[in-house]
């Protein structure tokens, strides 16, 4: 996870805050490198999820594919610097008048493999019209 | 960061409004990886039954935060946050889309050291997150 991009993503949800932007501002609060922001996480589960959605065999079109809710549990901020990996499993798959719901769940570790974030979404699967 | 004994359940620590143009939907798609063309192709939307361009939910989702992020001091604080997505938000071509954001003290955990932060997110008038929860940290 570099510098740049967590400047990046923080400038794209419209973030302000120094220790997202300025390093000594984020050491001077005792941590290492740039802080993420809480939803950063996203940038590392959507590689999982871009993986599982292009699977042939799931047969998912992606214009048909709606969030329907978004978790995240920390056991750390992600800081710049970060070797992260991400294992992503398919908790439920439920159908709801003629709607597909995916749960998949997506334990992102570091280079220790400590845990940092576990990122839980629910992806809706619209019907055809 | 402020003191947790000085927290009460119903504070309003927080409110602020973003307001999104499609800029800042391609913006994000670069910068999250999600590029569902939904997000930015008008014709591919209304094909697939919606009425237009919707922001990213993820988009609306992290911007929300921002105002408990600042409030708190530290992003690092945040160790929980989880949403619903319950209604779209258009943005308009032109006029793009306003989002305001409240964020109100919903319940403080003595024991742990947290609290939780409940956000009133809403575009047009009406909410466009549910369940929308933060949960902070004021512990080590």
């Amino acid at each position: 996870m570099g510098r740049e991009k967590v400047r990046e993503f923080a400038h794209a949800v419209l973030a302000t805050h120094p220790m997202y932007f300025d390093v000594a501002a984020a050491q001077n609060a005792g941590y290492r490198d740039l802080v993420a922001p809480p939803t950063f996480a996203v940038v590392i589960q959507e590689k999982t999820l871009a993986q599982l959605l292009t699977m042939p065999d799931a047969n998912i079109d992606f214009s048909r594919v709606v969030h329907g809710s978004q978790d995240f549990s920390f056991s750390r901020p992600i800081v710049a610097g970060d070797e992260l990996t991400a294992v992503l499993r398919v908790e439920s798959v439920k159908s709801l008048a003629g709607n597909s719901l995916v749960t998949a769940v997506s334990e992102i570790s570091d280079a220790t493999g400590a845990h940092v974030v576990t990122a839980t979404s629910t992806l809706v699967v619209r019907a055809d019209d | 960061m402020p003191p947790f004994d000085a927290l009460t359940v119903g504070d309003e620590i927080a409110s602020s409004r973003y307001a999104l143009t499609r800029e800042s939907l391609v913006r994000y798609a670069g910068a999250s990886g999600d590029f569902n063309p939904i997000h930015y192709r008008d014709d591919v939307a209304t094909s697939v039954g919606l009425p237009g361009v919707l922001a990213h939910g993820m988009l609306t989702m992290g911007l929300a935060v921002q105002p408990v992020v600042e409030w708190v001091g530290d992003p690092g604080k945040v160790r929980g946050y989880q949403v619903k997505f319950t209604r779209p938000v258009l943005v308009d071509p032109a006029a793009g889309a306003e989002i305001d954001v409240r964020a109100i003290i919903g319940h403080l955990d003595t024991e742990a050291l947290t609290a939780r932060v409940d956000l009133t997110v809403t575009f047009n008038g009406e909410t466009v997150l549910g369940k929308a929860q933060v949960i902070v940290t004021f512990g080590g």
